[in-house]
């Protein structure tokens, strides 16, 4: 298989401008006589469901919620990235491009994070028309700040909830499409299998959550907007639907899956307190703006603590380890996001975290208090004590803070091109769900905008150039193909549900987020993968033989929901642990022990990664195949990072 | 701690349901009120008995679609919170709680605790939107937006749709939360050219919808999640009337 970017020819700067002219284009007539499937209604989905009808498409959006609104995008706190250079502090298009390939650690591809960049611009103007009421300034204006350790302020938001307002705004846009009759809507609709005729994508089979109704749809093209797969380590901060099935469903159906391994671990998260815990809590990372992160300096010191004998606050100046402060002199308690996880996991390794599990350190906000009184303080994270109070019990404006690193989102996802369009023609992948911009580690505020650059500025173009090459005629949802991958739905639930085992759902996908987290997480080795492996094998054999999911396909079943999940990420975690395992270098998210500096830092070999891990499913219980995509970079010098 | 759940049970939209009591143990104080009901559903599953369904999905007060009305209110005990963000601390040991879906004809319920709440999605696609094509829009700073106006619209923004206004409501209206939409788009710039027409069309949605009128009591703002504000219905009841009598000639 010849895995092609479709990468324009061209200068950097000229490729997406020159691209869009060359397109072939949908005479405004035609545009009608076709369909398009969206699964998902996030930023990606929303936005791209309503960029398409308003051309004229049909659009039909599929999501598992009860209402396109909940999207997991709902979610995101700090902020959306934009070259807007509204401050006049340096920022360009230019700037926000290197900062994204140099903050992936090399290991996007330049065109598609040129083009992200270069977008990025229209994305504010775009919210800003919908209603969208980010911060503004006493003049009026714009308001931004700086975000995850960027050295410009180019983030807009909206107080602590910028995902919610944008993703109205998309979900408003959507409805307004809804209205007009060129959206239909499928809420608590599940995506169980990608249908092909004739080599390419022209349908899905879904499942209604409701009545359990299987059901077809036929379409010209699919597009895949279906969210990150983070919940394959069970905690994690997405929302807890999140899942692998859309995309994983795609990849059996021929799609490639691209460094799946690529995980982000954010290190600012309420830590674990109890095996009943369903879902990690993130704490936005502008905290680390003003909270100092400590362990105690000795191991005892940290179990008197922990015992409960000894008060934080007790403890001497000395008695602390600043241990960014220390270690990162220039960065300090701002190092990106996966060296200072890393980081937390190495001192709570040692025995010195705290929190009656060890696995937590402290945010310390009382210098800062000290120095900018409470009110300031109030003023900034107001909101983000209260939550911290609300879930904890404890206040951090009196003690310290405890955070720990969890899972936040995932980098890999299904292969594009240049498009976003899979190797499968037909089928698109955009969002999170697709793996494309964001290298081997994602900025922080840059997934919305990639979202929303997917959904409003380039799928609109790149999915009409498709559609301009192929026949109005419909296929009817009555074609064998259809038939086929329903019958092959319906054979899975059947299977799920006479297994009646022992063994609840959950009690498996917590059993896989233990093995993935131990050894597929925040650092890896080959030792650990290897066990990961033959664990998660025989987890998912035992799943098969000793699951217990109750009632029926024709009811609203959570349990079976959930199984066929899990099912999924069953596989997709031993996927996970092939490409970390065959990936012998450390690289953004990717920590590989065996490969780090002398000083402990991650060690990047260009010789021999520099490529995109692009995998191919050959079968059940098959070994995936690797194809590679190599990486050029002609326009950025390849720099190992430093942030001492 | 140790609870008496009396949980309203409903196999689906025909069934006619009834409260059922589950007595559960070893509840940690940490715990959300929705982790609490996972665990008893873990029990549930290993006696083979159908779990509790309910709705849920970010866990952390923001998508809007856990929905529990608990013990008499919707969300619970604790103001400006979620039904997630609800934890077992703010309960007594030993406590009996009874917990029920939404109620109100406009949200039929779907299962157990789950209720269809499309009713919401349908007022909003009546005109919760400012009619803007991708592309071809002016540039953010264009028109400076004053401070106090844009925080104003974000308060009125912040409604997650959960729907704890129309549960809290006794005659099921659900004016604070199209009020909210209605005024958020009505106070920018953007929004404001169809303000009018809007607040037409997503009243006539609303009404059709069957949700019940408002008799300004004010229990939806007490018990909404996000304190969306009484004043948003009456900046609705303005733009309503100005459109009422603008539509006359
Ligand atoms: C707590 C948190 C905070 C964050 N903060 C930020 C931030 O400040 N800035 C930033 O840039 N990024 C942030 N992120 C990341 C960002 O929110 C996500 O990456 C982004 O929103 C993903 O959008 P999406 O449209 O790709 O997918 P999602 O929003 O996850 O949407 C997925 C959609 O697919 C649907 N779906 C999935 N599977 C199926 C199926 N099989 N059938 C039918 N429908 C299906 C779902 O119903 C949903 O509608 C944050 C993430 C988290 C977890
Ligand atoms: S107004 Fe409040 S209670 Fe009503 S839907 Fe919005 S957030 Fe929920
Ligand atoms: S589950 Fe999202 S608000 Fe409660």
């Amino acid at each position: 298989m010849n895995l092609e970017s479709k990468i324009p020819e061209g200068p950097l700067a000229e490729k997406w401008t020159n691209h869009k002219f060359n397109v072939k284009l949908v005479n405004p007539a035609n545009k009608r006589k076709y369909d398009v499937i969206v699964v998902g209604t996030g930023l990606a989905g929303a936005s791209a469901s309503a960029s398409l009808a308003e051309l004229g498409y049909n659009v039909k959006a599929f999501c598992f919620q009860d209402s396109p609104r909940r999207a997991h995008s709902i979610a995101a706190q700090g902020g959306i990235n934009a070259a807007k250079n509204y401050q006049n502090d340096g920022d360009s298009v230019y700037r926000l491009f290197y900062d994204t390939i140099k903050g992936g650690d090399y290991r996007s591809r330049e065109a598609n994070v040129y083009r992200l960049a270069e977008v990025s611009v229209n994305i504010i103007d775009q919210c800003v028309a919908q209603g969208v009421p980010f911060a503004r300034e006493y003049g009026g204006l714009l308001a931004n700040r700086s975000f995850g350790g960027a050295q410009v302020s180019r983030t807009f938001y909206a107080r602590g909830q910028t995902g919610q307002q944008l993703l109205l705004g998309a979900y408003s846009a959507l409805s307004r499409q809804v209205a007009n009759g060129k959206v239909e809507l499928f809420p608590r609709t599940e995506m169980l299998d990608l249908v092909m005729v004739d080599g390419k994508a022209r349908g899905i089979v879904t499942r209604n959550l409701v009545t359990g109704k299987i059901e077809s749809h036929s379409a010209h093209a699919v597009v895949l907007a279906s969210g990150g797969y983070g919940n394959v380590f069970y905690l994690s901060t997405n929302a807890m639907g999140s899942n692998v099935t859309a995309a994983w469903r795609a990849h059996k159906k021929g799609a490639l899956m691209a460094n799946p391994c690529y995980t982000q671990i954010h290190p600012t998260c309420i830590p674990v307190s109890g095996d009943h815990q369903s879902k990690l809590t993130l704490m936005s990372e502008s905290l680390r703006n003003d909270g100092r992160v400590w362990v105690p300096k000795t191991k005892e010191l940290a179990e008197k603590i922990r015992n409960k004998e000894i008060h934080p606050n007790d403890l001497s100046e000395d008695e602390r380890d600043y241990y960014l402060e220390t270690k990162y002199p220039a960065f300090g308690n701002l190092v990106p996001r996966d060296v200072a996880s890393r980081n937390a996991k190495y001192v709570c390794d040692e025995g010195r975290g705290v929190n009656s599990s060890g696995k937590a350190v402290y945010l310390d906000f009382r210098d800062a208090i000290n120095r900018d009184g409470e009110d300031t303080i109030a003023g900034k994270y107001g909101n983000l004590f209260d939550m911290y109070r609300q879930i904890t019990g404890s206040n951090p404006y009196k003690e310290p803070m405890m955070i720990y690193p969890a899972v936040h989102y995932t980098m890999g996802g299904l292969w594009v091109d240049y498009n976003l369009k899979t190797n499968v023609d037909g089928l698109y992948a955009t969002g999170e769900s697709n793996f494309s911009d964001h290298g081997a580690n994602r900025l922080g505020a840059s997934a919305l905008m990639q979202g929303l650059a997917d959904g409003y500025f380039v799928l609109p173009y790149t999915i009409g150039n498709y559609l301009a090459g192929e026949k109005y005629e419909k296929i009817g949802t009555d074609h064998e193909a259809f038939k086929e991958a329903e019958k092959s739905v319906k054979e899975n639930i059947d299977k799920l549900l006479s297994i009646k085992g022992t063994k609840s759902v959950d009690q498996y996908h917590k059993e896989l987020g233990k093995v993935m987290w131990d050894y597929c997480g925040m650092s890896r080795t080959a030792e650990g993968l290897k066990k990961a492996k033959d664990l998660v094998r025989e987890l998912r054999a035992d799943f098969w033989k000793n699951v217990k999911v109750l009632g029926t396909n024709e009811e609203f079943n959570s349990s079976l929901e959930k199984a066929s999940r899990v099912a999924d990420f069953l596989e997709q975690g031993e996927l996970m642990i092939d490409d970390a395992l065959h990936r012998e270098e450390s690289c953004g998210g990717h920590f590989r022990e065996e490969h780090q500096t002398p000083e402990g830092e991650a060690k990047r070999n260009d010789e021999d990664f520099a490529y995109v891990a692009a995998w191919e499913y050959t079968g059940p219980e098959q070994p995936e195949k690797l194809h590679k995509e190599q990486l050029i970079f002609e326009n950025v010098k390849l720099t190992q990072r430093s942030y001492k | 701690m140790k609870f008496n759940l009396k949980i309203w049970r409903q196999k689906n939209n025909q069934d006619k349901g009834a409260f059922k009591t589950y007595e559960l143990d070893g509840v940690s104080s940490d715990m959300s009120f929705l982790e609490m009901i996972d665990v008893l559903n873990e029990q549930l599953i290993d006696k083979d008995e159908d779990p509790v369904h309910f709705d849920h999905d970010c866990r952390e007060g923001i998508c809007g679609m856990c929905s529990m009305y608990i013990n008499g209110e919707p969300h619970g005990p604790l103001r400006g919170v979620t039904t997630c963000q609800l934890h077992m601390r703010s309960f007594q040991d030993g406590e009996t709680i009874t917990i029920e879906p939404w109620r109100a004809s406009a949200f039929p319920v779907v299962k157990d605790l789950a209720v269809d709440r499309s009713a919401f999605d349908r007022v909003i696609q009546a005109g919760g939107y400012v009619s803007v094509n991708t592309g071809g829009t002016p540039d953010a700073n264009e028109i400076p937006i004053p401070k106090s106006v844009a925080d104003e619209a974000f308060d009125s923004a912040t409604c997650i749709g959960c729907g704890a206004c129309v549960a809290a409501c006794k005659n099921a209206s659900a004016m604070l939360f199209v009020s909210a939409k209605i005024s958020q788009l009505s106070m920018l710039p953007q929004g404001k050219v169809e303000g009018a027409e809007r607040a037409q069309k997503m009243v006539a949605q609303m009404d059709e919808e069957g949700f019940g009128a408002c008799t300004n009591t004010g229990a939806c703002s007490a018990e909404c999640p996000k304190g969306i504000d009484l004043s948003n219905i009456a900046r609705m009841n303005r733009e309503y009337l100005g459109a009422k009598i603008g539509s006359q000639d």
